[in-house]
């Protein structure tokens, strides 16, 4: 359960050169015409109300390369390096946020991995209510990350003058200077709720089906034909997984220096995307279609993640959607996937529903027919009372 | 974190193939289960997935490691030689389920250099022979000069408590024994097949061959065993590269019973 303050806008500055005395200060900066999460010196270099940023802030839990090793090359010396540097990630939104909860468990579970492990210890996140959905490809309202006040060490919500902060966890705690956060008092709760309902109303829902129905669809939809078409659009760019926060694969190479001598290990991101990611030694690609590949992407977000680790691993920030340069977004591939099973299930059910043929094109067109709208919500499996 | 190991001996087994035998470093034992792989590190150069080829019983605090040198990592290691350090990381994976097999007839299917990670595996059943019915070991290679194992596969032969076939996809002069592909020994054999369990090992397309035939002779699904090669990075479920659907390779795998993987399009 948080506790909540409020802080006023005019503090922020004076908060940020407080923090900064602490910490790497990270927040989203406009460049360009987007903006980035990058190092920021005064409060006024950020734009909090950025509608989203090109990468997600996982650089700074999980580097594109960090050193895991150094090491003399004869075997001796076998040093693991530990990265890391005390950093505040502020103004994250929520889907970013349920990003790092995924990769906490990635990195926790099994094997854990004790760079991460180290590096998350070190980062505190100050995540920010997002009021309006930042692109047309963003379904976080869907996925449910696009309010969760109580998922960041700290989270800000702007209430106009003011934000109110809920303090989730003692890290939160500790980055509140006491003098700068002013109680929340009663007065407040009305305001806020306020804010939050307009918000609500800002949202719509984007995908045909609701976020439970995921992994089902996914795995009836395993041999659908859809996924060739999908394929067949995809450039192997790999640009859906360098922008995604959730996307986790990563490359290991060893170097030596040039006195060979001494060498290191080094981590990199990877694709999945990519034609030689399942390439063996042998020469046997065990994943050399594109269609297999992106559907192992959308199979991996949806379901596999799901199974293994409790969360998907698609957080609905909307971000491959949008760099896709062929316009293959998850919102498009879903819904066409959840209509082809759709309108399959209306045909075999089209006698006892009574449905006419306007109806049914309607639906699979992705038109709300609000005569059959319980029909709809329960993915056609059951009749409408 | 890899630790330093020291090689101890090594013997060319074919013109591709060499066997190295490792000792781990502060008198560690790798304590592995018959079908596990190691992640070995030569440093400066790389990492890569190797299964076991010794058994565990017959370790002595050693280890074997079968290499066929095929790609940057493997001709530098070739290279090596006795007292020369590399990197190990390990035992990873899921080995034989050996409890499993007790009482039954274990038939082994080798392709190639499939019979490496077999060995581990052929040598603990037959150092328990007790535990197990019959012991069958079909082994087919491209040809009698790619034979891997000769001397053992001769021994073999000779003992009277385990059957061994052998077979070549292309003879030459010499070659006395059978021609053909390794499923075609199938027919020798004789399986009763409500007791046998099939532990298969060897180049990808060989499995849904040896699948087929195993599954037409009355193999149940859950006693065709399976072991997984999968580009690997990491050894330990996170990398992302050996995965085979949802399965991680390093983790469910690298052995794999049928039964786990029949509707996975991405296993065969």
């Amino acid at each position: 359960m948080s506790n909540l303050k409020t802080i006023p806008k005019t503090a922020l500055n004076e908060w940020v050169q407080r923090l900064r005395r602490r910490f790497r200060v990270v927040g989203p900066r406009p460049k360009n015409g987007q903006f980035v999460f990058a190092e920021i010196e005064t409060a006024v270099e950020m734009a909090l109300d950025y509608p989203t940023t090109c990468m997600p802030p996982k650089k700074y839990l999980f580097p594109p390369q960090e050193t895991l090793l150094r090491y003399h090359l004869d075997g001796s010396h076998i040093q693991a390096v530990i990265e890391t540097e005390p950093t505040v990630i502020f103004g994250i939104h929520t889907c970013d946020v349920q990003a790092t909860r995924l990769f906490d468990q990635i990195f926790s579970q099994g094997f854990a991995d004790q760079h991460y492990r180290a590096r998350r210890e070190d980062i505190y996140l100050i995540s920010i209510e997002c009021m309006a959905p930042c692109t047309e490809h963003a379904y976080c309202h869907d996925m449910g990350t696009s309010h969760l006040p109580e998922a960041a060490d700290l989270h800000l919500t702007d209430v106009g003058q003011m934000y109110v902060v809920h303090v989730n966890t003692p890290k939160g705690e500790s980055l509140l200077a006491d003098t700068l956060a002013e109680p929340f008092t009663a007065d407040w709760q009305p305001i806020y709720d306020r804010v939050i309902a307009k918000k609500m109303e800002a949202f719509e829902k984007r995908l045909d089906f609701e976020v439970t129905e995921l992994k089902e669809l996914l795995r009836d939809g395993y041999s659908s034909p859809l996924w060739q078409d999908v394929g067949d659009d995809c450039l192997v760019c790999g640009m859906c997984t360098q922008v995604c926060p959730t996307c986790v694969c990563f490359n290991m190479e060893d170097e030596a220096d040039l006195t060979q001598t001494e060498g290191q290990r080094t981590r990199t991101w990877d694709s999945c995307q990519a034609t030689t990611f399942a390439l063996v030694a042998g020469g046997h690609n065990f994943r050399e279609a594109r269609m297999a590949r992106q559907r192992h992407r959308f199979m991996r977000k949806g379901k596999y993640m799901h199974d293994a680790y409790g969360l998907l691993g698609c957080v609905g920030c909307g971000r491959c959607g949008s760099t896709c340069l062929v316009n293959i977004t998850p919102i498009k591939v879903l819904n066409a996937l959840y209509q082809e099973q759709h309108a399959e299930q209306i045909e075999s059910d089209v006698p006892e529903m009574e449905l006419s043929y306007e109806d049914v094109t309607a639906r699979s067109a992705g038109v709300a027919v609000d005569l059959h709208a319980g029909a709809c919500e329960n993915n056609g499996r059951t009749h409408p009372h | 974190m890899p630790v330093p190991a020291r090689i101890t001996a090594v013997r060319t087994l074919t013109e591709l193939e060499k066997l190295y035998t490792i000792e781990l470093p502060y008198g560690l034992t790798l304590d592995h289960d018959p079908g596990q792989f190691v992640q070995v590190s030569l440093f400066g150069v790389g990492e890569a997935p190797i299964s076991i080829c010794s058994s565990p019983s017959r370790s002595n605090g050693l280890f074997e490691l079968c290499v066929r040198n095929v790609g940057d990592l493997t001709s530098k290691m070739h290279a090596l030689n006795v007292g020369d350090t590399l990197g190990i990381r390990g035992p990873f994976g899921r080995g034989f389920p050996m409890e499993r097999f007790r009482g039954k007839d274990v038939v082994f299917i080798a392709g190639g250099l499939g019979l490496a990670p077999l060995r581990s595996v052929i040598y603990e059943a037959i150092d328990h022979r007790e535990k197990y019915n019959r012991l069958v070991i079909l082994y087919g290679a491209r040809s009698p000069q790619e034979m891997l194992f000769r001397d053992e596969v001769n021994a073999f032969n000779w003992m009277d408590d385990v059957e061994m076939f052998s077979t070549v996809d292309r003879g030459d002069e010499k070659w006395r024994g059978h021609v053909g592909f390794v499923n075609s020994l199938l027919n020798q054999v004789h399986l009763n097949p409500h007791n046998t369990v099939a532990i298969v090992c060897g180049p990808p397309v060989m499995y849904q061959f040896i699948i087929d035939d195993l599954i037409r002779l009355g193999v149940a699904e859950h006693d065709i065993w399976l072991s997984f090669e999968r580009h690997m990075k990491c050894g330990v479920g996170k990398c992302g590269h050996c995965q085979i659907n949802h399965i991680y390779a390093c983790l469910d795998g690298p052995s794999l019973s049928y039964t786990e993987i029949k509707n996975l399009e991405e296993a065969l």
